[in-house]
C-alpha cells in the first residue's frame, strides 16, 4: 500500500501539471472547462465500433488516460445508446455492422450528435465503399461531425467534442 | 509420398525465412498434412485463390511450421468441382480458416463445420467475392441472417448473447454463452463483424502500396503487418534491406510490443477491481506513443515501414532521446510489477482464472502470447529469427500455468526482454541507408513474409500479378488460432469474469475478420 501512495505521490496528477500556454495539457484544460459550461452536466459518450482497424479505438481508449483525463472532466464513455448524447463512429461500416451501427442511433434520445471518427469515418478510408464496407458513416447513419485522421490524435477528438458542443442546439 | 516429398521436389520460396513451396495431389495433401502433424508441426494459415482464368482451377494453400521452416503445400482444385479435403481433423484452427476460404472463393472443405463465417448475409451465398469475375465495386442490399448457434439443453442451462456491440471502447464481435446460474458451460464465438473485403481490396492496389492497406489490416500491429507484407515483397524482388533498415524495424517492432503489453497490463488491473494500475500504466504508455510521435512523425508507427526501409532515420539526438526513455520505462515497470505481484486482491482474481491447460494449448494449436503462457515454447524471433534477431539473441517467455496471471506474467517478461533488445538495437545501430530500391516483380510468384508481432505469427502470403500489380494478398493474424482457445478457457468460471479472461487473451477482431 505504501508503494502504491509513493507511487501516486510521484506521478502526480498528470492533467493538471502546470501547463505553458502553448502546451497540449493548457488546451485539455480549456476544452474542459468548456465542456462544463455548455452542458452543465456530464456528456455522455457510447462508442460503436462499425468495422475499424481498432486504431481509432486506440486513440479513443487514449483520451481516458491521465493526460486527457476525459472522465475527469465529466465525459463519460456509457454502455448503452438509450443513455447518450454523442455516437462515436469509427471504420468504414462494414456490411456486417451495418444494422448495428442503425439500431444504436436509433435507440438515443433526442437531441443527439454523431461523430465519425477517422478517415474511415469521414469518408471511408483505404477500405472505400465495396461488396464488404459501405464507406463513410454519413451514407448510413446522419452525422453531425467528422474527425479525420488515421487514427485521430486524442487532441483532434477533444476539439471535435468542443466544436460540435459549442453549437449544442443545433445537432 | 510423404516428408521426403517435401525434401525431394520442395522450391524454395522467396521469404524472409526459410521456406519451402510443394505441389500435392489430394492425396498427398492428406497424407503429408498427417505426417506434419505427427512430425510437431503446426498449421499457421490456409488460404485460396482463383486461378481459373490461368489454369482453370482453384488452388489451396496451407502453411505449417515446422522446426526451423515453413513449409507450403499447394493443392489444385478443379474449377467445375471446387472441393478439397479438410485439415480440420489434425488441425482445429483449420475449421473457421475453411468456411472463411468457402464464404469469399465458394470453393469447399470437404467435411466439418459448413457454416459461413464472415458472410452474414451480406452478399448472396451463391456470390464469391474473392473471384476474378466479382466486381469489388458490387453492393449489394444486406440481409442479416439468423445464425444457427449451438444449443445446450439441460436443466436450469439458459443463453446470454453479448454484442456484437460492447460495453467498452472495443471492437465488435458476438459472444454467446450457455450457463447454469452464473457458471459457464459453453461459450460460442461469432466473429466477421469487422470483415472489410481487405483481400479483395489488395488486388486493386499496386504492389509498391500494399503496405498502406497492411498496415491498417489491425491498427494495433500496424507495424507487425506492415513488416511482413514488406518482407514478402522484397523477397519477391530480391531486394536486400540495409542492416540500419532491419535495426529500425526491429526497434519498431519492440515499441510497438512494449506499447501493447503496458497498455494491456493496464486494462487487466482495471478490469481486476485496481483502477490504480489502469492510471499508472496508461500514462506510461501515452509518454511512449508521444516519443513515437517526436522520433518516427507518428502516435502508432503507423506507415513508419515501407518497401526497402522506413519512413525516417534517427540521429544521434534521437537515439539518446529514445535511451533515457527506456531506462525510465523499466524503472517504471519494474516498480508496478512488484505492486501487481504483491497486491492480494489482484492475483486472487489473475490466478487460476480462464484456464488454458498446455495440453489443450497444444491439441488447438495456440500460437504466440497466448501459446507461451499455456506451455508453448514458440517465439518467431527465436525460433526462425529474420534479420536483424538472429544476432539479437531474444530470449522467449514461457509459464505453464495458462491462467489470467500466466499471461500477466508473460506480458512482463517480454515488455523487460524487449526493452533490453530496444537498447541493444540502439546502442549498436548500424550505419548505412535506410532506403533500398525495390525492383519490378516477375508474375505469377508467391513470397511470404513472417513477423512475430506482439500477439504472435503474423504472415503476408503476397502474388504478384500483372507488371506491378497484386494478384492475391493473404494475411493471418494469430487470432485465428487463439479465439477457439477462449472457448476452452472461460468453461467453469463465471460470467463476470469474462471482461478480465478475455482481455487477458486481448485477440483482434479486425485483423481477424479481414
Ligand atoms: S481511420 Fe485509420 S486508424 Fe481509423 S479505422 Fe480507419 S484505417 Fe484504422
Amino acid at each position: 500500500m505504501l508503494n502504491i501512495i509513493k507511487r501516486i505521490r510521484r506521478t502526480g496528477i498528470l492533467s493538471d501539471a502546470p501547463p505553458e500556454s502553448d502546451q497540449p495539457e493548457a488546451r485539455v484544460r480549456g476544452i474542459h472547462e468548456h465542456l462544463h459550461r455548455v452542458f452543465g452536466r456530464a456528456l455522455r459518450i457510447r462508442h460503436v465500433d462499425a468495422g475499424s482497424c481498432n486504431g481509432c479505438e486506440l486513440e479513443i481508449q487514449a483520451l481516458t488516460n491521465p493526460y486527457y483525463n476525459l472522465e475527469g472532466a465529466g465525459i463519460a464513455f456509457v454502455a448503452s445508446p438509450r443513455h447518450a448524447d454523442i455516437l462515436l463512429v469509427t471504420g468504414p461500416v462494414s456490411v456486417n455492422m451495418e444494422e448495428a451501427l442503425k439500431r444504436a442511433y436509433d435507440v438515443m434520445p433526442e437531441p443527439r450528435w454523431v461523430i465519425a471518427v477517422g478517415d474511415c469515418g469521414a469518408c471511408g478510408g483505404i477500405f472505400g465503399t465495396s461488396y464488404a464496407t459501405r464507406g463513410r458513416v454519413g451514407d448510413v447513419i446522419p452525422v453531425s461531425a467528422t474527425v479525420p485522421g488515421c487514427p485521430p490524435e486524442p487532441m483532434a477528438l477533444l476539439q471535435c467534442l468542443l466544436h460540435i458542443t459549442s453549437h449544442p442546439g443545433q445537432p | 509420398m510423404s516428408l521426403e516429398l517435401i525434401a525431394q521436389e520442395g522450391r524454395r520460396l522467396p521469404a524472409n525465412v526459410p521456406a519451402r513451396r510443394v505441389a500435392v495431389d489430394a492425396q498427398q495433401w492428406t497424407a503429408v498434412a498427417r505426417q506434419l502433424q505427427e512430425a510437431g508441426a503446426g498449421l499457421f494459415t490456409l488460404w485460396g485463390a482463383d486461378d481459373r482464368d490461368r489454369d482453370g482451377m482453384f488452388h489451396v494453400f496451407a502453411a505449417f511450421l515446422v522446426p526451423g521452416e515453413l513449409v507450403v503445400l499447394e493443392l489444385a482444385v478443379a474449377g467445375d468441382r471446387p472441393v478439397y479435403p479438410s485439415l480440420e481433423r489434425g488441425f482445429p484452427v483449420a475449421a473457421r480458416l475453411q468456411r472463411a476460404i468457402h464464404d469469399l472463393l465458394g470453393i469447399r472443405a470437404d467435411e466439418g463445420d459448413a457454416r459461413p463465417w464472415l458472410r452474414h448475409g451480406g452478399w448472396p451465398e451463391d456470390r464469391f467475392p474473392l473471384r476474378k469475375d466479382f466486381d469489388a465495386a458490387t453492393a449489394c442490399p444486406g440481409v442479416s441472417r439468423p445464425y444457427p448457434f449451438v444449443r445446450v439443453e439441460g436443466e436450469g442451462v439458459h443463453e446470454i448473447p453479448v454484442g456484437p456491440i460492447h460495453a467498452g471502447t472495443i471492437e465488435p464481435g458476438h459472444f454467446r454463452f450457455s450457463v447454469v446460474g452464473e457458471k459457464v458451460l459453453r461459450l460460442e464465438e461469432r466473429l466477421g463483424y469487422a470483415h472489410k473485403g481487405v483481400a479483395k481490396r489488395f488486388e486493386a492496389l499496386p504492389l509498391l502500396e500494399g503496405h498502406r492497406l497492411a498496415a491498417r489490416v489491425c491498427g494495433d500491429s500496424t507495424v507487425a503487418f506492415s513488416w511482413a507484407y514488406c518482407a514478402a515483397l522484397e523477397a519477391l524482388a530480391g531486394a536486400t534491406v540495409s542492416p540500419r533498415t532491419a535495426s529500425l524495424r526491429a526497434l519498431a517492432l519492440e515499441r510497438e510490443r512494449i506499447a501493447n503489453h503496458v497498455g494491456d497490463l493496464g486494462a487487466l488491473g482495471n478490469d481486476a477491481g485496481f483502477a490504480f494500475g489502469l492510471t499508472q500504466f496508461s500514462a506510461l504508455k501515452e509518454r511512449m506513443l508521444r516519443l513515437n510521435r517526436e522520433v518516427f512523425g507518428q502516435r502508432y508507427l503507423m506507415d513508419y515501414i515501407v518497401p526497402g526501409g522506413v519512413r525516417s532515420d534517427v540521429g544521434p539526438r534521437t537515439v539518446r532521446l529514445l535511451l533515457d526513455e527506456g531506462v525510465g520505462i523499466e524503472r517504471d515497470v519494474v516498480a508496478l510489477r512488484a505492486i501487481y505481484d504483491e497486491h492480494a486482491g489482484l492475483q486472487d482474481r489473475f490466478k487460476g482464472a480462464g484456464q488454458l491447460t498446455p495440453s489443450i494449448a497444444k491439441t488447438q494449436g495456440a500460437f504466440g502470447l497466448v501459446g507461451r503462457a499455456s506451455g508453448i515454447e514458440q517465439d518467431l524471433r527465436v525460433t526462425m529469427p529474420w534479420a536483424p534477431y538472429g544476432e539479437l539473441r531474444p530470449t522467449a517467455a514461457l509459464r505453464m500455468e495458462g491462467d489470467v496471471a500466466a499471461r500477466v506474467q508473460v506480458r512482463f517478461d517480454e515488455v523487460m526482454e524487449s526493452l533490453r533488445l530496444s537498447r541493444l538495437l540502439l546502442e549498436q545501430l548500424p550505419q548505412g541507408s535506410t532506403s533500398a530500391p525495390v525492383a519490378a516483380v516477375d508474375s505469377d510468384r508467391i513470397g511470404l513474409g513472417v513477423v512475430e508481432g506482439w500477439r504472435g505469427p503474423v504472415m503476408v502470403a503476397l502474388e504478384a500479378g500483372a507488371p506491378s500489380a497484386i494478384r492475391r494478398c493473404h494475411v493471418h493474424d494469430p487470432s485465428w488460432q487463439n479465439w477457439p482457445t477462449v472457448d476452452h478457457a472461460i468453461i467453469g468460471n463465471i460470467v463476470p469474469d469474462f471482461p478480465l479472461i478475455n482481455k487477458s487473451f486481448n485477440l483482434a477482431y479486425s485483423g481477424h475478420d479481414g
